[in-house]
């Protein structure tokens, strides 16, 4: 039945300046089905519904490959409007809603009754006055549909977050045309309560014949409200099937894919013997927003690589940056058994613990300033290295900075014209390694790495990993590594912690199942564990 | 050929390119107006002496990231103490602007270090109170004047007694003290005040030297990138701070270099307008709100200093009427908004 296909996606790719993030992606959705979209950070799943919607950074950066086919006809939307006038509406994570209107002026916006007078004769539409009695009676209409309770006179910057979600999706099926509805983790934000008042709306709005794509993380939610599920992975789409056929393991298994033979090399892993630890990490909370660490305990060895995962917002990148001072942060950690004074970056510096923070643009580099001054800088300023004293007076070694400079370049293949270069020019993954020099330049006991191959191509991110692990094993460096991307965690390290919701969920070897490490990511074995 | 031309504009800038042009038809014009070129030249070249400590006094400030020092009143305040002491005391040549200096730096050290506390507080906002602090502080030694036991003769109100004059003289003490150091003079009418430049040259060097320490190298990160700085263990308020007591501290010498040459000390309002154009020329010599250089000021203030001596001169006499004081005002506020604008511009890009 071809004509109950409502969209149909063909061989849709996208990369980004040369970097691919999606492959020959290829999905049906039927009239009134629920579709599960899948996916771990990055897979792809937001810059696929980006190219649905017709969002411009997508023309922008060059457009996309395939045919996207919507309600029989092929269509290539060149902006939101566009898309919103055939019959898709989106709801997105942040909410784009005018804080200060009501519930009933949301629902309607730019979509009002209009009441006409002389003016509208004279002048135009614009003079039109508002027809609030209608609107309000549309705004209900809308409510009622969705099966929730809203007060439509409430101002949006007084709802709880549950009833703002529902304001949304409430404005996105006021629009009469509204065939494909697309959620993107509209439970995130919810209750548990809140969520399962959603998940009956979707599935009475599926009813109504409105498809629905659903996109989130919490696996349990797919099994109940989808009739299918998609998984992605690293752009490419692994598998669709019918959701009865499947199972939460089962599509763990899929999202986090199996690539074990990727482990073999590392076989010159050291002796299990040394256990000493090097940093006890107790009831860590750090107040970084979006990635709230809670109660974070963990013990670090000496000599080793710590690997710490988990999903995006769930606190791992707030580990690193509480420690070193970045954002406010409480508990007790120790170095070496000596208390290590939180909430000032000095302390940390100062013993010998380096950061290569996930920020790379924002607090990495010195984006104006040339790549030997990059490089030299913390050493220079915390260990007094790169500093010759004359006449009482402290100076720039410029001679040193420069041949350490042209050292790191060399031996990180950092590509450049110079070391005077300004970092700016440089490419992601040569930025990457920049900050990486930096951080050795201060010959760290310890060292913290933040996401280090975020947003850098394949060759760069094998570099970046390969220096890690050199540096460890040459120095007996500690490392601590932070990764959204578990495959990359278990080449490299000896250990892997997870993070889920700002505590540590479970600590495994990295040869454990794949499926393990998502369990642990999406909570599933927090019964089980506790 | 066309690419390397297009290259020069990008880098030059085109309003360096405008003035700079405009300029050199001033010049062209000047023997056309019966005007003496020579004369012009030593004109600009004094004027440029005169202002390129002040203009200096800027960097250090737009360095840490304080922005442009519109405060620059309180140093040149600072640099009046200064002169007016060394006058009562009544030392004369060159010791006698040595005091003049060595007076008015722990004044604007101290003036600086309470300015640069202020700046911390009220980060992202620093010209905008700059500005103010610069105006309150003119408001504030108005009265001081007034009331300070000052007794030199040259200096006080001949009816009263008491009180400093609006316009004090230096000719009896410190006039052209570095102007007529080493003075190289050729024909009867172009002469270089090589002791003055040669004195700016050395507080380039201060400078160059200073961004080349420890804590000159922490400046530039904490002007560059302030989270970079933090990251790293630098204490941000703290080099602000110094920034802030450097840019006074030059201010008040620039001032006092300022008065030898021009012979007068002026008092009361005679600072209140001065921020405007220094800080006008260093914009013009390509400076921005986030880095500028000793290069800038070089630029900055012989086009500006440039524009300011030749249009009267020139101008005037072309078309009989008084334009210098309006073209000060469109260049050097056309100048400001500029590059105001332009920085606004830069960092839309970025985000």
């Amino acid at each position: 039945m071809e004509n109950n296909v409502i969209l149909k996606l063909e061989n849709i790719s996208k990369d980004f300046f040369g970097n691919t993030v999606l492959t020959d992606i290829n999905l049906e959705i039927k009239k009134g089905e629920i579709l599960g979209l899948v996916g771990e950070n990055g897979a792809g799943k937001s810059t696929l519904m980006k190219i649905l919607f017709g969002l411009p950074e997508i023309t922008e950066t060059g457009g996309y490959g395939g045919k996207i086919i919507f309600d029989g006809k092929e269509v290539n939307f060149s902006s939101p409007f566009e898309a919103l006038e055939s019959g898709i509406g989106m709801v997105h994570q942040e909410f784009s809603l005018i804080p200060g209107f009501t519930t009933t002026e949301n629902i309607v916006l730019n979509r009002e009754s209009l009441n006409k007078n002389f003016l509208v004769d004279i002048f135009s539409e614009r003079m039109s006055t508002l027809d609030r009695e209608k609107m309000k009676e549309r705004s209900e209409k809308s409510i009622k549909r969705l099966g929730v309770e809203l007060d439509e006179n409430m101002i949006i910057s007084e709802m709880p977050v549950g009833h703002k979600q529902f304001t949304e999706i409430a404005r996105e099926i006021e629009r009469s045309n509204t065939k494909l509805l697309v959620l993107d983790e509209p439970t995130a934000v919810l209750t548990e309560s809140e969520a399962e008042i959603l998940l009956k709306t979707i599935k009475k709005l599926s009813t109504e014949g409105i498809s629905i794509i659903f996109i989130t993380h919490r696996l349990s939610e797919i099994i109940s409200v989808c009739d299918t599920v998609s998984v992605l992975r690293d752009g490419i789409l692994v598998n669709t099937v019918k959701t009865e056929e499947t199972s939460k393991k089962q599509i763990t298994e899929w999202m986090i894919g199996r690539k074990i033979d990727s482990k073999s090399e590392s076989t010159d892993k050291k002796e299990e013997n040394n256990q000493e630890i090097i940093m006890k990490i107790e009831n860590l909370w750090v107040d970084m927003p979006g990635e709230i660490v809670h109660n974070f305990s963990v013990d670090v060895y000496k000599g080793e690589i710590l690997g710490i995962g988990g999903l995006a917002g769930q606190g791992k990148l707030g580990i690193p940056n509480g420690i070193m001072g970045l954002y406010k942060a409480g508990g007790n950690v120790t170095f070496k058994n000596i208390n290590l004074d939180l909430n000032n970056p000095v302390a940390s510096l100062k013993k010998g613990i380096a950061f290569v923070s996930e920020d790379r643009r924002g607090i990495g580099l010195l984006l104006d300033e040339p790549i030997d001054l990059n490089i030299a800088f913390t050493a220079m300023q915390i260990n007094n290295d790169f500093i010759v004293k004359k006449f009482g007076i402290n100076w720039a070694d410029s001679k040193k900075i420069k041949k350490t400079a042209k050292d790191y370049i060399e031996k990180l293949e950092i590509k450049c014209i110079s070391e005077k270069q300004t970092t700016r020019q440089l490419s992601g993954g040569n930025q990457q390694k920049v900050c990486l020099a930096r951080a050795f330049a201060m010959k760290p006991e310890m060292l913290f790495v933040s996401e280090p191959t975020r947003g850098i191509d394949v060759g760069a991110k094998k570099l970046v990993l390969d220096t890690l692990r050199k540096y460890n094993r040459e120095f007996g460096t500690t490392i601590v590594m932070i990764s959204s991307e578990i495959e990359e965690l278990r080449t490299i390290s000896d250990r892997i912690a997870i993070v889920s919701e700002g505590k540590i969920s479970g600590i495994l070897p990295p040869e454990s199942d794949p499926v393990e490490f998502g369990e642990l990511m999406v909570g599933i074995k927090d019964e089980v564990k506790q | 050929m066309k690419a390397k031309f297009a290259e020069f504009i990008e880098n030059a800038g085109w309003p360096r390119i405008i003035i700079g042009l405009f300029l050199l038809s001033l010049f062209i014009m000047t023997p056309f107006v019966g005007l003496r070129i020579d004369n012009s030249l030593t004109d600009v070249i004094v004027r440029f002496g005169m202002n390129s400590v002040l203009v200096l006094s800027m960097v250090p400030m737009v360095q840490a990231g304080t922005g442009l020092n519109f405060g620059l009143p309180l140093g040149v305040v600072a640099g009046l103490i200064g002169a007016v002491t060394s006058i009562e005391i009544g030392t004369k040549g060159f010791l006698g602007f040595l005091t003049a200096i060595l007076i008015a730096i722990p004044f604007a050290a101290i003036f600086g270090y309470g300015y640069g506390k202020l700046l911390n507080k009220v980060k992202g906002g620093e010209m905008m109170i700059a500005t103010y602090v610069g105006f309150s502080s003119v408001a504030f030694m108005s009265i001081l004047w007034l009331i300070l036991p000052y007794k030199s003769p040259d200096m006080i109100w001949a009816y009263g007694g008491s009180g400093l004059r609006t316009t004090i003289s230096v000719e009896n003490y410190w006039f052209n003290v570095l102007n007529d150091f080493l003075k190289i003079k050729i024909g009867s009418h172009f002469e270089i005040p090589t002791g003055m430049i040669l004195f700016f040259a050395l507080m380039c060097l201060i400078v160059w030297l200073f961004f080349r320490t420890k804590t000159g190298t922490a400046i530039t990160a904490v002007g560059a990138n302030q989270d970079f700085a933090r990251a790293a263990g630098i204490n941000v308020d703290k080099m602000r701070t110094i920034s802030v007591v450097f840019s006074t501290i030059l201010a008040a010498v620039g001032i006092v270099v300022y008065q030898q040459s021009f012979g007068f000390i002026q008092l009361y309002l005679g600072p209140f307008y001065m921020a405007f154009p220094t800080v006008a020329a260093i914009l013009l010599g390509g400076a921005s709100v986030h880095k500028a250089t000793i290069t800038n000021v070089l630029i900055g203030t012989f086009l500006f200093q440039g524009i300011l001596t030749m249009t009267p001169s020139v101008i005037n006499n072309i078309i009989q009427t008084d334009m210098s004081e309006t073209i000060r005002i469109i260049v050097s506020n056309g100048m400001i908004l500029y590059a105001l604008t332009r920085t606004v511009k830069a960092k839309k890009v970025k985000s």
